[in-house]
């Protein structure tokens, strides 16, 4: 290391005042941390909103029968709060806001490739929401078709889904562009001496993750437009009484959309591999193994997407290796968790917020992970399909793994950005809060998937009543720890700035600038002599 | 240890620029790709109606389009070459010439098109729904991959529009020519998009 050891700070990427001032400053900078902040905020809200969809929906669910809302109400809720959740909160993900704030400090670089490209990105994120807004409050209302958009289902249905799909597109698009800027920056900006194998394992997540956005996200959005042109222009792509295939419209949605579980969750991982690392205070077990299995589930996720149609109507072989491939797909996930734990064997653990939100992670990741297997495998799927097990599940992965990690990050990498702490003894209760009612929500749907409750209904009969009551409450203690929690980051937000360049004792590049960091990141470019976590400290 | 690296002084870096059109393009094919498998797709449910329905298009057009592209790909290939060797009147001349190929294409385009729909051929139309499911189908990709095809036609044009003022202003020079070879790079891919619409509708039989 060198450098930065001067005494006078330049001003912080919050301070700087460039050409434009106020909200100008911001939503005109193509400076990556202001993106990344940009993104933050607005995926945060999205959340938000998600969240008030999924208390009414629990809402509605607290007893048999109508509550608060009538059949199609909760078919367009439940699509409308997937759409928000999948599109517009968790595949941005950590990638969008704390991948476009960390890559460049971590690898050592000034800024992205392509400063304005990523820009344009986050405008396209905008416009893909507000049309998808749009489409929410225009036309026949709400689309209510899943967040699957299924044909023919999504030809036939007089709501809007138009507008929604091609959301959705527009969504995609901003998604390659970030995936594509994230490539090039990982091969062209690393600091000298930072080779592919001294880069921190977050990078190596997001090095998986952006050639899954770039190679899977095409097919989905030709398949989306294909939706637009058969509602549009007629044409009966995957109308059956146009000659068209349904199933065809299920395999190439498929084919973008269970790689792009893994956009969700490779970053999540990343996050949670540097936490470990950081507060076990040793470095890594398996460097290469935890870099290589995030490549791994990149290239073997791309060939598992026929799981999702076992009862669609494939072939017998094609379901036996689809769910021979599925389980190939736990190999490097349990590589992970071991060297997580590996890493923690022996370390001298300091028991930080950061490092319990990791730790709630693991829990959650792994009952997520087991109860997948029971979905890949295609006698018991066949049973379970279509219950609100599939949804117990994918809330365990999606909003348990990869949700919880999204926080996990905001935690650790806060003092960094803000240049504050928040109180740490809130965001414990407010852990234990959400870890109690996140089980609470989500453990009885798996009972109640395996006795037959079928998803997607507003109504379910009187023997599913008492744990579909204990989830609603669940819900209330969910939502309300989230709240502790997101308004203990804001009021530290409001506090005064503390000297804290690296109050964790991180080994990672980021902790060895200022907090915040200055516009350029570096004064001058870092030289790497060490190997990954093991950079002296200065 | 690695020599690659360009100095962070210098915020321009013509390999990274060319890589991230790469990726680009590779995404377009991959777009491209998704309608390839429908098309394999639909053609193998309906072989008999996809064989009739394809010699409905008329092959001299779609062969005077596929030899207007080659040559506009040959035109923009041979400008950039011009403007490394420094010649600024002749990279414009063969950008100008790559642009008005465009424009006959997309010219013969609205012709062939306006025929099919004169002809009550196009999606939705009482006439083709009344033809039988591959006949629907076939002309549905017909209309929706060339019209496609035809959209990154436009970009393209815009992207050479673009290259060209630059050229004729000097922003883009013999020493700095990175978008002109990007936008060289995108028409190729719009070029070689089109070499495999041409046989899959109008010559397989």
């Amino acid at each position: 290391m060198t450098g930065n050891t001067s005494t006078h700070r330049l001003p912080s990427y919050l301070e700087y005042q460039g050409k434009y001032t106020g909200i100008l400053g911001w939503i005109l900078s193509t400076d990556h941390k202001r993106i990344a902040l940009l993104y933050l905020y607005s995926q945060l809200f999205f959340f938000l909103a998600g969240l008030v969809m999924g208390i009414f929906m629990k809402l509605e669910l607290i007893a048999p029968g109508q509550q608060i809302m009538g059949p199609q109400a909760y078919n367009a809720l439940f699509t409308v709060h997937g759409l928000t959740m999948i599109f517009l909160f968790i595949i941005p993900g950590l990638a969008a806001s704390f991948g476009n704030f960390m890559i460049p400090i971590m690898i050592g670089a000034k800024d992205v490739a392509f400063p304005k490209l990523n820009l344009f990105s986050w405008y396209l994120f905008i416009a893909g929401a507000v049309i998808i807004l749009i489409g929410i409050f225009s036309g026949d209302g709400p689309p209510d078709t899943g967040w699957t958009f299924y044909a023919p289902y999504s030809l036939k249905t007089n709501t809007n889904v138009v507008l929604s799909v091609f959301g959705a597109f527009v969504l995609g698009f901003s998604s390659i562009l970030t995936g594509l800027n994230f490539i090039v920056t990982i091969h062209r900006m690393r600091a000298p001496g930072m080779g592919f194998f001294r880069m921190p394992l977050f990078i190596w997540s997001l090095y998986g993750t952006a050639w899954i956005q770039l190679l899977a996200t095409p097919v989905v959005g030709i398949t989306f437009l294909m939706v637009v042109a058969d509602r549009m222009l007629d044409i009966g792509f995957f109308d059956p009484a146009k000659g068209g295939d349904p199933v065809l419209y299920q395999h190439l949605f498929w084919i973008y959309s269970h790689p792009a579980v893994y956009i969700m969750i490779l970053p999540a991982m990343g996050a949670i591999t540097e936490i470990i690392v950081t507060f076990s205070r040793r470095t890594v077990f398996g460097y290469k193994a935890i870099a290589m299995s995030s490549l791994a589930i990149a290239f073997v996720g791309y060939l598992v997407w026929g799981h999702h149609m076992f009862t669609s109507g494939m072939s017998e072989t094609a379901r036996l290796v689809f769910s021979f491939l599925t389980f190939l797909v736990a190999i490097p996930s349990a590589i992970k968790v071991f060297n997580w734990t590996a890493t923690m064997y022996k370390g001298s653990i300091s028991l930080e917020p950061p490092f319990w939100w990791a730790m709630a992670f693991i829990f959650i990741f792994m009952i997520g992970g087991l109860t997948g297997l029971i979905l890949g495998s295609v006698s018991t799927d066949v049973h379970v399909h279509d219950t609100v097990f599939v949804v117990a599940h994918f809330h365990y992965i999606v909003f348990g793994g990869a949700g919880i990690a999204f926080f996990a990050a905001l935690h650790y990498w806060y003092p960094k950005m803000f240049g504050k702490m928040y109180s740490k003894k809130i965001a414990n209760w407010g852990l234990i809060g959400l870890f109690v009612g996140f089980n609470t929500t989500y453990m009885p749907m798996f009972f109640l998937g395996f006795m037959g409750m079928p998803r997607r209904y507003y109504d379910y009969l009187p023997q599913f009543a008492d744990l579909n009551l204990l989830s609603t409450v669940g819900s209330w203690i969910m939502a309300a720890s989230l709240i502790v929690v997101i308004v203990n980051l804001l009021r530290a937000r409001k506090g005064t700035p503390e000297e804290m360049d690296d109050p964790w004792g991180g080994r990672t590049l980021e902790w060895k600038i200022e907090s915040p960091p200055s516009l350029e990141n570096f004064e001058e470019i870092p030289v790497i002599d060490s190997e990954p976590y093991e950079l002296k400290s200065k | 240890m690695e020599q690659n690296h360009v100095a962070h002084t210098d915020h321009f870096d013509p390999v990274a620029s060319k890589i991230g059109m790469w990726l680009f393009i590779f995404t377009e094919i991959l777009l491209f790709g998704g309608l390839f498998i429908v098309y394999s797709v639909y053609r193998y449910n309906h072989q008999v109606e996809f064989h009739l329905a394809a010699e409905e298009l008329d092959v001299t057009i779609g062969l005077i389009n596929t030899i207007i592209l080659l040559i506009s790909s040959m035109t923009v290939a041979m400008s950039i070459t011009a403007l490394q060797l420094g010649n600024k009147k002749l990279t414009l001349i063969l950008l100008a010439a790559t642009i008005l190929l465009a424009l006959v294409f997309l010219v013969n385009k609205y012709f062939e098109w306006g025929a099919k729909i004169h002809h009550d051929i196009y999606p939705g139309s009482e006439f083709l729904l009344s033809l039988s499911k591959g006949d629907m189908l076939f002309f549905g990709l017909y209309f929706f991959m060339t019209g496609l095809h035809a959209l990154h036609i436009i970009a393209g044009l815009a992207l050479l529009g673009v290259v060209f003022v630059k050229v004729k202003n000097g922003t883009v020079n013999q020493n700095r020519y990175s978008l002109l070879e990007n936008g060289g790079l995108y028409w190729h891919l719009v070029d070689l998009i089109w070499i495999f619409l041409f046989p899959l509708f109008y010559l397989i039989h």
